[in-house]
């Protein structure tokens, strides 16, 4: 039976390694996935300029097959202004480059846990005190088929229903980008792109401001509300898709992400989302490792190009320095480096050309040596996709955990051992990695058990002191 | 049930551990692993001289406080959403103290696990069963006295003076003596003002 379904224009996943998100206006509901090639991890490092080759080749070149010091050397760096740094220290023995990577994998396991920590609190936090996430207002038109069955047989069809229908269009999309993007299409997917922030970041950011002040009853006349809610979108979009301080950036990703995962968690029913969830794993860890998989595809076509990662939706928990952007001294103390989020590739012509690849050796103070700065900007990516599962799954242990905070906290904690297990492996394998099955799977695994053996268990142990409400 | 309850009890019940987490792990990443993840990596081990190699200690220790850290939490945090919202507590005769009592019920079973996980470590290695054999019986002993629920005055004591003695007692395995206790107290000792300086 098909339910009432809400217009709101799709956004759909954008893609994994250079990541654009793909705006579908479908005539019908849309809460399509932003997070469609989102859903895999990389190391930071997009292919680094080819005549700065030598020796280290640590995790860099996160996406897809890494081509270790094979391309070639006698391409020139001016005619491809790569945005990152050259890190070219020849002769280091591998083995050293092994242990530096474990030492600083573990930084940025820590650098991913904040902001996956993040995210997930302002999804339980506005879902325990907010009710309109809660109720049931509709489903989307991906989830056609409807939960109130009156038997348990139909209801699970319908869910699984539901889940084939949502992974069928997913799928759909990805192959419409990966040939958009084998076709260089490069403005339509741009527009795409810009059409759905807008979408998150004005509407989105909307809605949700109007249901949290009605729900802590606080009056807002229309005039402040617009100005807010103009200037939050349109920072927003500058930094999203532009220049802008790197935490900004992040923090930003980190709001659409929440935004997005709660109105999944509003929009989804029961079932389908946990079948939903389970899907999805699987989809991610087919299509981002099996060779004709789209998002390996994807990968592997941006690798050939050698293009820089998408900014706008992968998360980075890194700053880049760019070649040319911050013009170092090398020989003074304590230089300032300027983070920003990079931008897009049509953009690169504001830069210029450096007329040689130089490479940034700012003396920050306390570090060792200059093999050190260089670490420092490795950082690791994570889709937005990522997040937006994460939180999914974390939110709705909240929003149906019977009022119980330990399915919420065991989920969370499934999560982040996960992610790191994710990471630890990612350390290992050097190449682009699903983020979601480990970490969906273990917070399934713990979402079910907590709230089928662990709750009745602490209940009835706990039940002799219970304070007595009103 | 007011907010200075919800907060107050919070403080109690988690502060000691919060301040050991910032204090001792939050500046190094790989004992935020260790915390979470409970376990180390053989690979681990090898890793840079000279940087810090995670002990068996430091992961006794770590580990201890992630597991009393999710046991504090999954044991008092339902009380603490109760606490925030109406209610009159101990209305059908029950203590009204119940809050404060869950509150330091909850602190000594964060340091039992912190002290426990380290005596436990040290047992492992050293092969001596019966010191695993006591941390498993004090664990029980602890566990089944909270049965003496409404009798909250022998159910806190007894737990805070076998945290104290576990206290102790880890105190000794981890390497600790008393000499090294007075010159930590009377800021006297060497290495540890180095380290802190080292670790700037």
């Amino acid at each position: 039976m098909w339910q009432q379904c809400h217009w709101i224009p799709s956004v759909s996943r954008p893609s994994a390694a250079r990541g654009r998100v793909m705006l579908t206006f479908m005539a019908s509901d849309s809460e399509e996935e932003v997070c469609d090639e989102r859903t895999s991890l990389m190391s930071a490092e997009s292919p680094t300029p080819h005549s700065c080759q030598e020796g280290r080749r640590g995790p860099e070149d996160g996406e897809g097959a890494t081509q270790w010091g094979n391309q070639d050397s006698e391409e020139d760096c001016e005619e491809d202004p790569d945005p990152y740094a050259c890190s070219g220290t020849p002769g280091r023995p591998p083995g050293l480059e092994e242990e530096l990577t474990l030492k600083y994998g573990a930084k940025h396991v820590i650098m991913l846990f904040v902001p996956v920590t993040l995210c997930m609190v302002v999804v339980v936090a506005t879902i325990k005190s907010v009710r309109f996430y809660t109720e049931k207002n509709g489903q989307l038109i991906y989830t056609p088929f409807t939960e109130d069955t009156p038997s348990v047989g139909q209801r699970l069809l319908n869910s699984v229903l539901n889940t084939l229908i949502m992974i069928s269009v997913i799928v759909v999309m990805t192959i419409f980008l990966v040939v958009l993007y084998k076709y260089r299409c490069y403005k339509f997917i741009h527009g795409w792109l810009i059409m759905s922030s807008l979408m998150l970041l004005f509407l989105f950011t909307y809605i949700y401001l109007g249901e949290v002040l009605k729900t802590y009853n606080v009056a807002m006349d229309y005039p402040t509300l617009f100005l807010t809610v103009w200037n939050f979108g349109a920072v927003g979009m500058v930094c999203i898709h532009w220049k802008g301080p790197l935490a900004l950036q992040q923090a930003y990703l980190i709001m659409i992400s929440a935004l997005m995962a709660l109105v999944f968690i509003k929009y989804l029913p029961e079932w389908s989302a946990w079948v939903i969830l389970g899907a999805i794993s699987v989809y991610d860890l087919v299509a981002v490792l099996c060779p004709k998989g789209p998002l390996r595809m994807l990968v592997e076509t941006a690798q050939e190009r050698n293009e820089p990662i998408f900014p706008a939706l992968i998360y980075s928990s890194a700053m880049v320095w760019t070649v040319g952007m911050a013009k170092l001294d090398p020989s003074s103390q304590g230089a300032l480096q300027l983070p920003y989020a990079p931008e897009m590739e049509d953009s690169y012509d504001s830069f210029g050309e450096p007329s040689h690849p130089e490479v940034l050796e700012p003396t920050l103070p306390g570090y060792p040596g200059e093999e050190l700065e260089e670490e420092e900007e490795r950082g690791v990516k994570l889709g937005l996709g990522d997040f937006i599962f994460y939180s999914v799954l974390v939110g709705k242990a909240a929003a149906t955990g019977s009022g119980d905070w330990n399915t919420t906290l065991a989920c969370f904690v499934a999560i982040l051992i996960g992610l790191c297990l994710t990471l630890l492996l990612l350390a290992v394998f050097k190449k682009a990695l699903p983020a979601l099955p480990i970490s969906i799977t273990f917070g399934l695994i713990f979402y079910f058990s907590t709230d089928n053996l662990v709750r009745p268990f602490m209940d009835t142990t706990g039940c002799s002191c219970r304070v007595s409400t009103l | 049930m007011t907010a200075a309850v919800f907060f107050g009890c919070t403080f109690i019940a988690f502060g000691p551990a919060l301040a050991l987490y910032i204090f001792t792990i939050a500046s190094d990443p790989l004992r935020v692993i260790f915390l979470i993840a409970g376990k180390a990596s053989e690979g681990l081990k090898s890793i840079n001289p000279d940087d810090t190699v995670p002990s068996m200690r430091l992961l006794a220790y770590v580990s201890g406080l992630g597991f009393g850290i999710m046991s504090g939490v999954f044991s008092f945090v339902n009380t603490l959403s109760d606490s925030l919202g109406p209610g009159t507590v101990g209305i059908h005769g029950d203590s009204p103290q119940f809050f404060l009592n869950s509150a330091f019920m909850t602190l000594v079973v964060v340091l039992l696990h912190v002290f426990w996980g380290v005596v436990f470590f040290d047992g492992c290695e050293k092969k001596k069963w019966y010191i695993i054999l006591i941390v498993f019986l004090t664990h029980l002993l602890v566990s089944a006295q909270t049965f003496l629920s409404p009798h909250y005055g022998i159910n806190l004591l007894s737990a805070y003076i076998i945290m104290v003695l576990m206290g102790i007692w880890a105190f000794f395995v981890a390497g600790g003596s008393c000499r090294s206790l007075k010159l930590c107290l009377l800021c006297q000792d060497k290495d540890f003002l180095l380290f802190n300086q080292r670790s700037r």
